[in-house]
């Protein structure tokens, strides 16, 4: 059975300390809360690359074939030639094409955001603090319900402020 | 160097940071419904001008031949101008990594949605039955048409609501973070549910950062094609045309280039009212009016070297008729109308090349103001000078601006301001994850 521990810090680099330390004693899975996005505590995570540029990848090739495909066959289900033009003259689609292909592409980077850092890998609510988002920072620490007292340790050792536990 | 660094009586923390900005978001002044309420009237006039054009008929705007494109077509091309220094300021700058656009991207880029909201309204306002605008939109009907896809005028549809709909959603991602922290500090249970549903659940875990600044550059790489590809896409509306004084291939770069001198102006007119209200000194710095003005030095050079252009390009031409229009426009009955223009963009900008007048916030002010006039003219200059004297003399005529237009013309600019009213009292104007990104990061062991 598995818990959550969450140590709140008003510095950054105890911070790091800290993520290192716990690595070290072997506890990986944690989350690092933080006011403002920071390299350091990024780098001492070690996370790995982040697969959003593959939904705006995708996003941008799919709105590129929908131009294509939209404006060629619009044109061939109803043939009109306009002012002594083919009835398929890819120089002027290549306008929509390449509009379409940034509306996917931005979308798609949108939708990519949402699935892969709001619906999946949130933290438990019971583990958040309000101040977050103002100046604190805070490492939430998931462990078997035994190791408890030696991850409180470890945040204790490198100057948490606080300690809360996971209800459940 | 950024005065954001140093150490002044009052450093800038991280809780400073928020509650300033959150500070923003208090119960409105009597200073704010001294704007918001003639804001509002001045909507309605704009709204009461439309009512009566659309029940009396086109007539009333103006338009008698040959120019049948005038003061609303003049209006959109100013207003999308307008919208692009905030995808500028906050996607090309951001790649760039210029650390003057932090303070002030935020409201750039509100300005930019509430500049496309504006511009977007007028092609419909220039239809003679409006009701149809949905014409221009493909979609399976049961006459089996579709839209003419080779038209410019589709372009632009395509263009303007892929503009529009990026930059809101560039402009709503941008806020998550800043909107979760007003979520946390707010009491109120109405407001809370808002700002909690507007975050979209954000907490500021590593995980969410690592995404969200990916997603952040992606947005800004994917925005800077679009920006210049929008107002490249509206001046082939005009290009595209045989008119004398259309048809030039200049037109892309000359109007991406006043788009973004038109907007920077306006992002200077516009942060300079807010800073003084609330007090934003410490954030909105005389560095940033700096780094702007540079800016509009560089592409007021631009515009003024494309007004020459189009002088020399004419002339070599050979062509009478593209001549006779450029001399028309300078010496013909439109002459005052070009040469504000020439004095506002041109010349006045001058004074910018002093670090004295770049930091001094009433000339700037003052200067932005011309500069939004001078950019108005050139747009109407464009368009109806171009329309009045095209080949034959027989179908000259000259073109008078009613008060319809007139007032949807104000109108639209109270529309704008509305929103932006609106827009410094209910969101975070002011970016607080990147203030907080420029300041040093809180270190036991010091720094």
């Amino acid at each position: 059975m598995n818990q959550g521990v969450l140590g709140i810090y008003s510095y950054v680099d105890l911070v790091i300390d800290a993520v290192h330390k716990l690595k070290r004693a072997g506890y990986g899975d944690l989350k690092v809360f933080s006011p403002a996005p920071n390299h350091e505590i990024e780098e001492a995570i070690d996370l790995p690359e982040s697969p959003i540029r593959f939904f705006t990848l995708f996003g941008g090739l799919f709105g590129a074939t929908c131009g294509f495909a939209f404006t060629i066959l619009t044109s061939l289900a109803y043939p009109i030639a306009v002012s002594a033009k083919p009835i398929v003259s890819i120089p002027p689609y290549i306008v929509i094409v390449f509009e379409l292909t940034i509306l996917f592409g931005a979308l798609f980077t949108f939708m990519g955001l949402i699935i892969n850092s709001l619906l999946r890998n949130r933290a438990p609510v019971t583990l958040y603090d309000e101040r977050f988002t103002d100046d604190k920072f805070g490492i939430m620490v998931v462990c078997p319900r035994d190791n408890i007292d030696k991850v409180e340790e470890i945040l204790n050792s490198t100057g948490a402020e606080e300690i809360k536990f996971d209800k459940a | 160097m950024n005065t954001l660094i140093d150490p002044p009586k009052n450093p800038i923390t991280y809780a400073r940071v928020t509650e300033d900005v959150i500070r923003m978001l208090d119960k409105p002044s009597a200073k704010w419904w001294a704007l918001f309420i003639p804001t509002l009237m001045f909507v309605g006039l704009g709204a009461s001008c439309f009512i009566y054009q659309v029940t009396t008929g086109l007539g009333v705007a103006g338009y008698r031949h040959p120019v049948f494109w005038g003061v609303y077509i003049t209006d959109f091309v100013f207003w999308v101008g307008i919208a692009h220094s905030g995808t500028l300021i906050s996607a090309i700058l951001f790649l760039f990594r210029a650390r003057f656009r932090m303070s002030i991207y935020r409201i750039a880029e509100g300005m930019t949605v509430f500049a496309v909201l504006t511009a977007g309204l007028f092609p419909i306002i220039h239809l003679g039955r409006p009701w149809n605008f949905l014409w221009l939109i493909p979609y399976p009907n049961s006459r089996e048409l579709w839209v003419n896809f080779k038209s410019p005028l589709v372009w632009d549809v395509f263009a303007v609501t892929t503009y529009l709909t990026v930059s809101s959603v560039f402009f709503l991602i941008g806020m998550i973070p800043d909107i979760a922290a007003v979520r946390d500090k707010v009491k109120e249970t109405p407001r809370k549910i808002i700002y909690t549903i507007l975050s979209f659940g954000w907490k500021g875990s590593n995980w969410e950062w690592l995404h969200y600044t990916r997603a952040y550059l992606f947005f800004a790489a994917l925005a800077t094609p679009l920006v210049l590809s929008v107002h490249s896409v509206v001046s082939w509306d005009f290009a595209m045309g045989n008119v004398p004084g259309w048809h030039t291939t200049i037109f892309p770069p000359y109007f991406v280039a006043g788009a973004i001198f038109s907007g920077l102006a306006m992002v200077i007119t516009l942060t300079i009212p807010i800073r003084k209200i609330f007090s934003l000194e410490d954030y909105i710095t005389l560095d940033n009016y700096d780094g702007m003005s540079k800016l509009i030095i560089l592409t007021s050079c631009i515009v003024g070297y494309a007004y020459g252009t189009e002088f020399i390009m004419a002339w070599y031409s050979g062509s009478p008729y593209e001549w006779g229009q450029f001399v028309y426009r300078a010496t013909g009955d439109y002459a005052l109308f070009y040469w504000t223009m020439v004095i506002c963009n041109c010349i006045v900008p001058i004074a910018l090349w002093f670090k004295k007048v770049r930091r001094n916030i009433k000339a700037l002010f003052i200067i932005s103001i011309l500069i939004n006039v001078g950019m108005w003219f050139e747009r109407f200059n464009i368009i109806v000078i171009s329309l009045s004297h095209e080949f034959d003399p027989g179908a000259w005529g000259v073109y008078k601006i009613s008060f319809v237009e007139a007032g949807i013309t104000i109108g639209s600019f109270a529309w704008f301001f509305m929103f932006f009213l609106i827009f410094v009292k209910t969101l975070p104007s002011i970016s607080i994850a990147e203030i907080k990104e420029t300041l040093p990061v809180p270190k036991k062991g010091g720094h």
